[in-house]
């Protein structure tokens, strides 16, 4: 009664009225300046041709235009198929590998974890010409089975091939998210069900299923939007009846004034954001969080020989499937010539030879700016979640979506943006222009893969309850206290899958690249594969390339993995 | 290996020792840095930086590596303070950089250069860029491929259209490569519109694939996912050079076309940039072509007699010198319009084009010769319609459709949407290879 007069009394200020804190506002405003600088504007000066009459008036008009093609519409409908296939394709790759990561006491955990980053990694070009090595109608797979039994796999043709492909490459983002989750949950809960007498299917269902579920629903949601909006793989497997491909062969031809490529673009964001918004709404209305922490996940269990057995014949089966594009691009590297055989003619180490000298330039570049990359992506990520979920701010859900809407950006219609928008601002210490600063590069790694580490944010946010935060502050510690102290570290797994995910990935990317890199010594990885594999002579230093690629992403990852356990462990010592 | 190694050290030698007794006149007369946007592969790029910097040692060449299009890109947004050389096959590209007043009207003083390649002019008329080596379309096989599959390796465009290479065949779509849309537009006024498009839709029903890009076919020969590709010579030649299994014929009517090199316009190290021009057209740069690892044709003549025995050269061999006509006006013309009927008819319905031709080749290998006049006349039904593109040569060129495929000028009224042509031509191609197919279905068991 008395603390309800006394907030009836005092004024609330005005930040108070707007449902947040200053800080918290603060924090608003800066993710959004962010993003109107380097997402909207840009963006906005390039796909404006979408709405541009042909005599240059507003229109609606090429909207129609894209209904009335049958080809478009076979395309939307072949984008929607696949990605929603994919979805259960991963999910079959995934879950199991999440579940014997989190259940299970099974040695490799970590490497495990590792290995599943790898596929995110797929180096340009050589990953298309390694995949078509092993599985392409004349790849290894294929001559082999076509030698002992006279038949061949279609694995890398039409829409199921570009699902197969998919699978193999995007199932990451479900495994990190969902074990993020899972080891969130704590092993109390489990016991307490299981003290009431849930068991089997039952304490699944009722218990680990519903918590895990965030994690679950962040990682499918990003394997769809980023299936349906990939243009790699289509490309890779010729498959152009999907939007993304249609998209870019419209806006990447020369000469082409046609606004088609910026329509597709346009639908092709909203169909993303309406996937996001879908994912939403199946966790609303429910509550994920638990109060209990530091219990370190489900409580692990000891195999039955047999059960280890074929846990393990399961993950190796599973590792080699998703890593044979990696072996591919390994033997690749290392072969002299390779065509129309099972195996290279002969090994080589002279490729390696050849990428020595540049390659360090490369690899700092590379690390340089997907760290960074990554590091904005977990701060940005972790804030906008934090006020999304946490505060009543008017608007923080439209920039939430505005941030997601990024993961269905092209790389190239960015990079454009980039550039026009900012090619004319000069660094005060150099006079070099702004657009083509090596920064940028992070600039634009950081945005398109802003979304990875805010849905992984927004997941470990959604299973921390907010008593723990209200505790904190009843002990007198203030908003920025709770969160550093409280909030961050009870969220690591999932700023760290965030993490990864925008790092890996970072490290591949091509098309933005392309166009905002302004001289050799500035240029990271991929830029350095692209250059080789224009030529016959350059497939090999090109996979050489492709490999040190993946071993650096491995590496990283694996450091990041180890920070963050033994982090895990001084925390639950000192709880 | 090793003797390719060798070669080309000697060559770059060569060039230094020239090179570096003109060095104290020349030096002073260029600025000190050079900045070269291009699509060329470093087996291209590097020999020529390291020469040229051997030669003008108080510059230093960057090269900016970006495809066509991104460099096409990249010009047009930095035009406030541009690098100052675009260096790259694509005439397209060049000709999109001259309309939008990109590129800078040099005159090379070089002499000993020809005039035309072919049928083919190797300059721009209006002087904006200039072409430095030529290349000629061929067919690139892989000869591995081939005996496994026991295909024997073809060497006509003609005899693409045979049923044995059906699956078999790659090209990458005009749209997306300039040179191919070049050859394409060189059998359409080499055979007429009609017969042109009849011989690109029968080999288009043989293709197993449409890439996107132009090196997109010799990697997938090279790796044997497909046996048989269209492509530029060098492609063909510097994979062959490289170890792979492959070999390369240029049919008897071949495009002939050149690759370029141009000023951007205001560049910023004008002279270097000048000097880069010339060099390239200089004996030494031109030399330089002859690597194994690059193999292009030089355009300057007398360049010819260091090449080594067997290298084609498109000015005195009859067969590639002859060629056909080329009527630069209309090619102009209907530039995108060619593009983009090719991708509705070919690229993006080349599954119904592949079942509507292996419906015919199925129907005419079972029938043989044997077939009453019935079948006969629905063979000769379905053929039309799977070789038939619904754009007359009249219209190709007529401006309220071609118009539709280029920018609209400023206070022009503006003509139709190129999506409005777009899907009419894709229902109309749907339409042709499914029937196509029935028919020729129909005449297996045609009474």
């Amino acid at each position: 009664m008395s603390s309800r007069s006394t907030i009836a009394i005092a004024r609330p200020s005005l930040a108070h009225r707007l449902g947040g804190s200053p800080a918290q506002i603060a924090i608003l405003a800066g993710v959004a300046l962010f993003l109107i600088a380097f997402l909207i504007v840009p963006i906005l000066r390039v796909i404006m041709v979408a709405f541009t009459a042909p005599d240059g008036g507003l229109t609606l008009i090429h909207f129609s235009d894209f209904l009335d093609n049958a080809l478009l519409r076979d395309s939307f409908w072949n984008s929607i198929y696949v990605a929603a296939m994919t979805v259960v394709v991963a999910s079959l790759i995934a879950v199991p590998l999440a579940t014997i990561i989190a259940r299970f006491n099974f040695r490799g955990a970590a490497l495990i974890h590792t290995l599943g980053v790898v596929p995110l990694v797929m180096p340009p070009f050589v990953g298309a010409v390694a995949m078509q090595l092993i599985y392409g109608r004349n790849g290894s797979i294929n001559l082999l089975l076509n030698e002992w039994f006279g038949f061949r796999i279609p694995f890398m043709e039409g829409l199921n091939g570009v699902i197969f492909v998919e699978a193999l490459h995007y199932f990451p983002f479900i495994l990190l998210n969902l074990s993020a989750s899972l080891s969130n949950i704590d092993s109390a809960m489990e016991e307490s069900a299981q003290n009431l007498g849930a068991h089997g299917l039952t304490l699944f269902r009722r218990i680990i299923f519903p918590l895990a579920l965030p994690g679950y629903i962040a990682g499918a949601a990003l394997v769809f939007v980023k299936v349906f909006d990939d243009l790699a793989t289509p490309l890779l497997l010729n498959v152009t009846n999907m939007l993304a491909p249609q998209a870019y062969l419209k806006i990447t031809s020369v000469g082409i004034t046609d606004p088609m490529g910026y329509v597709i673009s346009v639908i092709m964001i909203l169909c993303s954001l309406g996937a996001m918004a879908l994912a939403g709404l199946t966790l609303r209305g429910r509550d994920f969080s638990t109060q209990q922490r530091g219990g370190g996940g489900l409580s692990r269990r000891n195999m039955s020989r047999a059960g280890n057995i074929a846990a393990g014949a399961f993950i190796v089966f599973i590792l080699l499937l998703v890593l044979s594009p990696h072996i591919g691009i390994f033997l690749l590297s290392i072969a002299t010539i390779w065509s129309y055989a099972v195996l290279p003619d002969g090994f080589t180490l002279a490729h390696y030879i050849s990428v020595f000298r540049e390659s360090g330039q490369l690899i700092s570049n590379t690390i340089l700016y997907c760290g960074l990359a990554g590091l904005i992506d977990v701060v940005l990520g972790a804030s906008l979640a934090y006020v999304v979920l946490r505060t009543r701010l008017p608007g923080r859900k439209l920039v939430e979506q505005i941030a997601m809407s990024a993961v269905a950006v092209p790389g190239l219609v960015l990079g454009i943006g980039l550039l026009r928008t900012y090619y004319d601002v000069q660094l005060p210490w150099s006079g070099e222009s702004l657009a083509t600063f090596w920064f940028m590069l992070v600039i634009a790694y950081a945005v398109r893969r802003l979304p990875y580490a805010l849905s992984a944010a927004a997941a470990a946010i959604q299973q921390l309850h907010v008593s723990l935060e209200e505790a904190a502050e009843n002990l007198g510690a203030g908003k920025l206290t709770t969160l550093t102290r409280i909030v961050v570290p009870l969220m690591t797994g999932g700023l760290l899958a965030g993490f990864v995910t925008s790092f890996a990935t970072a490290a591949v990317e091509l098309s933005a690249t392309l166009l905002l890199v302004a001289r050799a010594s500035d240029a990271p990885l991929a830029y350095g594969i692209y250059v080789y594999m224009q030529s016959a002579a350059g497939r090999g230093p090109g996979a050489a390339l492709g490999v040190i690629a993946v071993v650096v992403v491995s590496i990283a990852t694996y450091l990041a993995y180890r920070v963050a356990e033994r982090e895990r462990d001084l925390k639950s010592r000192t709880f | 290996m090793t003797s390719t190694f060798a070669r080309r050290a000697a060559v770059v030698t060569a060039i230094a020792l020239v090179a570096g007794a003109m060095n104290a006149v020349r030096a002073q007369d260029v600025e000190n840095r050079l900045v070269i946007v291009t699509s060329f592969s470093k087996d291209i790029t590097e020999p020529y930086r390291q020469a040229f910097q051997k030669k003008y040692p108080g510059t230093t060449v960057e090269v900016q590596n970006r495809n066509t299009n991104a460099a096409v890109t990249f010009i047009r947004e930095t035009r406030s303070n541009p690098p100052d050389i675009m260096w790259a096959s694509a005439p397209d590209a060049f000709e999109v950089l001259k309309k939008d007043k990109l590129l800078h009207k040099y005159q090379p003083k070089a002499t000993g250069i020809a005039a035309k390649v072919g049928s083919y002019p190797i300059n721009d008329p209006d002087g904006t860029f200039t072409g430095f080596a030529a290349s000629g379309y061929g067919i690139m096989y892989n000869t591995r491929y081939l005996k496994a599959n026991n295909i024997p390796a073809p060497k006509e465009w003609d005899d693409l259209k045979k049923p044995i290479y059906f699956g078999h065949v790659g090209i990458s779509a005009p749209s997306r490569s300039g040179t191919t849309h070049l050859t394409v537009e060189t059998v359409l006024q080499g055979k007429g519109w009609d017969k042109g498009w009849a011989t690109l839709l029968e080999i288009g029903g043989n293709l197993a694939q449409v890439s996107d890009r132009s090196f997109g076919v010799p990697d997938a020969v090279n790796s044997g996912q497909y046996g048989v590709g269209i492509v530029i010579d060098f492609f063909g030649l510097s994979a062959k050079a490289s170890g792979f299994p492959v070999d390369f014929v240029y049919p008897t009517v071949t495009a002939i076309v050149p690759a370029n090199v141009g000023i951007i316009a205001n560049a910023r190290n004008q002279r270097a940039a000048e000097a880069f021009v010339e060099f390239l057209l200089s004996d030494e740069g031109q030399q330089i072509l002859l690597d194994p690892k690059i193999q292009r044709l030089p355009v300057r003549l007398d360049t010819y007699k260091k090449a080594p025995a067997g290298y084609p050269n498109p000015f005195t061999d009859a067969r590639l010198a002859k060629g056909i006509t080329f009527d630069s006006d209309v090619s102009e013309q209907r530039y995108q319009l060619l593009n983009s009927l090719y991708d509705r008819v070919v690229t993006f319905r080349l599954k119904e084009l592949n079942a509507a031709w292996k419906a015919i080749q199925t129907a005419e290998a079972k029938l043989g010769g044997k077939a009453n006049a019935t079948a006969k006349d629905l063979i000769a039904q379905a053929r039309k319609l799977a070789s038939t593109v619904p754009v007359t040569e009249k219209e190709a060129v007529d401006p309220s459709i071609a118009g539709a495929f280029q920018a609209v000028k400023k206070g022009q009224k503006a003509a139709s949407r190129q999506a409005e042509f777009e899907s009419r031509w894709d229902a109309a191609a749907l339409k042709n290879y499914t029937e196509a197919k029935t028919l020729a279905e129909r005449a297996l068991t045609a009474k």
